[in-house]
């Protein structure tokens, strides 16, 4: 966001106070230091992972976006790269490195594996993109996405952050946010929401 | 292979294989433990390099496939051995080749054959509790649709649908019949945890001290992807180590099984998804060898040269990436990722695409060179890599951390890398000159002028040197290949979709940047290979990295790890 962005609130400063006063609002301010300052997972499912190390090292630097602080724990992260297949034995350990993230939080699928399952999609251990997990904000094509198309992805997320209102983010919304289920590897992946229905299944059987 | 004389050591239980396109021999199963000891020991193929299993369906028959070499050079030995599908069990070749263990884990993961007399035979790749081995024939998946591709219902109408749309939940899952989620108890990590030995030590005043188990992974920033590591503890240090892996298991051969013979090379970048060229290669070779078709010279010079490209940028990536495990935090990273995004530039000129090159074809290359790519190669290679190759051996291999970490630690000697049937440069850091470019060779790579690297301490430096002195030896290859290099055709024959094979099993090898990667193919005759498999040199390396660390501290483990390189899409497939 261009600083006379942030400055433009819609009020009217003096002219003997300008240079010296900048009215903004609370979103604007808000967003302006969440964008610049997203903190990825330091975390590579499959082969996107290589680009995604090649797009943060010196030729491309996604550090031009605040984007260099890559955090090994979900603990510290704001961004969730999923940048690979995304496979059911792994399925568990994503939904509860999500969880453990603390909110904000945001999840770009990069490429075509973790978009829908990509290429691999008919495998029997490969889920059909991670959005069947966890929820996604941005989904960036490829196989894998260039850097340049991560980096557009990222500039989308960027521009996905501009438009939060503090009233309406859901982390600042009253009560507990609930954690994703986490599925449980059985026979085949569980997801937790499924069980009536296997049940039913499984009695008709 | 008229010189091995099996009929007079075993008069009943091996026969030569006569079924048409097959080589080897097929051994009786419970012949088989005694077979393998005097191979041996007595005809010096002290290699193992490949086990996999077939599923010939039609015969009732599951169908074991060993490939044996001599580490001194030569061709290979295949043998076979054939069980009832129904009452699948071999005796395990655990105690004559350890490097058997992971590979008959996988059989019995994928293809449910037991194997008698294994130490430690869980799942491998999927978890315990899975149902069904899905590499038979009989297995069908949640997203099953046809057995071969193209489907009917997209080709050639070109209709389509989604997956999701024809499962009952709407998702990749299929459950058995009456299963009941309530009631069921997961099996969870116990067979895991199980086969690390519990240890527990009494002290002098009667205190009972438990040995702690610590997993690494599979989300961790050393492990290079998602690879678990579950270790038992005294202290610091390591009593018992597995690794853990699967996690990024996309079911490479029941897919490559279901394509066509050319649908199958855009999947092969994806194993080792940081030298794809080199995959390619390996498949083409397979392939050829049942199709029998000649190479142009002109492709054949591209083909090493694509190769030893990769060969290169997989090694500087692979330094790079292994001082960052030392805690040399992405600096030296930086340095080999600017030198690879250069070759990287080259495979995109050629191929366009960056990382999935698919750029070979039965018979040759899919492309020639474009204008401007060979000077841009010769720019690299006779100017710019020598200068930037010893610029990082000069910043890095006499550092005094460095050394400290590396040298002496993470000890696999000759014996034990051949035992476990260890590749690549793993093999050549323990001191064993093997590289099949020259013990073996295909494609033209007999031509060429260059040294086999070896080093003799078989620690983690030396694992860590000798892929400066490949990346040496690889830039000596290219500088012939580039001066060497015809005008001239680069496909034999016409392009095509859909290649006719003929009946008949072939193993491409080739010596990749990890090690031997090998493609195992059945075909029978048809446009779909009936049995494709990968022997996927990082998941075979990984059998001796339980054994390397075993009184190492933790932190070692994690310098050991990035010694033996792994690429998790090729370790898992």
């Amino acid at each position: 966001m261009e600083n006379n962005e942030l400055n433009s609130p819609g009020y009217e400063i003096p002219d003997d106070m300008k240079s010296v006063v900048s009215i903004t609002t609370l979103d604007k301010i808000y967003n302006w230091g969440r964008r610049s300052s997203v903190w990825p997972m330091m975390f590579g499912l499959a082969c996107c992972a290589i680009e995604m190390i090649a797009t943060a090292a010196s030729r491309y630097d996604f550090s031009r976006f605040g984007m260099e602080v890559m955090r090994p724990s979900p603990r510290q992260s704001d961004l969730m790269l999923v940048s690979g297949t995304v496979t059911k034995k792994m399925a568990p350990t994503i939904v509860r490195l999500y969880n453990q993230m603390p909110e904000p939080k945001y999840v770009v699928a990069m490429g075509a594996c973790a978009s829908g399952g990509g290429p691999f999609k008919e495998g029997y251990n490969v889920v059909s993109g991670v959005d069947k997990l966890i929820p996604v904000d941005v989904y960036i094509p490829g196989c894998p996405p260039t850097p340049q198309a991560l980096i557009n992805g990222l500039i989308k997320l960027q521009e996905l952050i501009d438009t939060q209102s503090l009233k309406t983010v859901r982390w600042y919304q009253k009560g507990e946010l609930a954690a994703v289920p986490v599925p449980v590897l059985g026979p085949d992946l569980i997801y937790p929401k499924d069980i009536p229905a296997i049940q039913e299944a499984g009695k008709e059987a | 292979m008229s010189d091995l004389d099996f009929t007079t050591r075993f008069p009943t239980g091996v026969v030569a294989d006569e079924r048409k396109g097959y080589e080897g021999y097929i051994v009786d199963a419970d012949k088989l433990v005694e077979f393998a000891t005097a191979l041996r020991d007595e005809f010096g193929f002290d290699y193992l390099s490949s086990v996999t299993g077939v599923d010939y369906i039609n015969e009732g028959k599951l169908e074991v496939v060993y490939h044996a070499y001599k580490t001194t050079g030569g061709a290979g030995l295949v043998f076979k051995t054939q069980v009832d599908r129904e009452a699948a069990e071999v005796p395990s070749l655990y105690n004559i080749y350890p490097g058997a263990d992971f590979q008959e884990r996988e059989a019995w993961d994928l293809m449910g054959i037991k194997f008698t007399g294994h130490p430690d035979l869980r799942r491998i790749l999927l978890w315990e509790g899975f149902e069904g081995h899905p590499l038979r024939k009989d297995w069908k998946e949640p997203y099953f649709e046809e057995d071969v591709k193209p489907f009917k219902s997209r080709w050639p109408e070109g209709d389509f649908h989604r997956a999701e749309d024809k499962n009952p939940y709407g998702a990749n899952v299929q459950y058995p019949d009456k299963f009941d989620p309530e009631k069921w108890q997961p099996e969870g990590e116990d067979a895991l945890y199980g086969s690390l030995a519990k240890y527990q030590t009494t002290d002098e005043s009667g205190l009972v001290t438990d040995h702690i188990t610590v997993n690494l992974g599979p989300q961790h920033p050393s492990t290079h992807g998602v690879f678990r590591i579950a270790a038992k503890l005294n202290g610091e240090t390591i009593v018992n180590l597995k690794p853990v892996m699967g996690y990024l298991h996309r079911n490479h051969e029941k897919i490559g099984e279901r394509n066509t013979y050319l649908q199958n090379m855009p999947f092969t970048d994806r194993l080792d998804y940081l030298s794809s060229m080199s995959n390619n290669f390996g498949y083409a070779l397979a392939v050829e060898k049942l199709l029998k078709v000649e190479v142009p010279e002109r492709a054949e010079y591209l083909r090493v040269i694509m190769a030893e490209l990769t060969r290169i940028q997989n090694h500087l990536f692979a330094i790079g990436m292994f001082l960052n495990d030392l805690g040399a935090f992405f600096t030296p990273s930086l340095y080999a990722i600017e030198e690879r995004e250069l070759i990287l530039d080259i495979f995109e000129m050629v191929s366009g695409s960056r990382m999935m090159c698919n750029y070979f074809r039965f018979g040759g290359v899919v492309r020639d060179l474009p204008e401007g790519a060979l000077e841009k190669i010769k720019g690299l290679v006779l100017d710019r890599l020598p200068r930037k190759v010893d610029e990082m051996d000069r910043f890095l291999s006499e550092n005094e951390i460095l050394r400290s970490r590396t040298v002496g630690q993470g000890y696999l000697s000759a014996e034990d890398a051949i035992k476990y049937s260890a590749a690549g440069p793993m093999l050549r850091a323990s001191g064993i000159p093997y590289d099949i470019r020259r013990a073996d060779p295909y494609s033209i790579y007999d031509r060429f002028d260059f040294d086999v690297a070896v080093r003799y301490n078989g620690d983690i430096y030396d694992r860590y040197y000798i892929r400066l002195d490949e990346v040496r030896q690889s830039l000596r290859i290219l500088e012939q290949a580039i001066k060497d290099i015809p005008e001239g055709e680069i496909l034999s024959g016409k392009p095509q979709y859909t290649v006719r094979v003929p009946a008949g099993e072939s193993y491409g090898r080739v010596e990749g940047p990890k090690g031997e990667l090998g493609f195992y193919i059945v075909s029978d005759g048809k446009a779909n290979p009936y049995r494709y498999h990968v022997r996927a040199p990082s998941f075979i390396n990984l059998t001796a990295f339980g054994p390397m660390c075993v009184g190492l501290k933790v932190a070692d483990v994690v310098a050991v790890l990035g010694s033996i390189d792994i690429v998790l899409g090729e370790t898992d497939r």
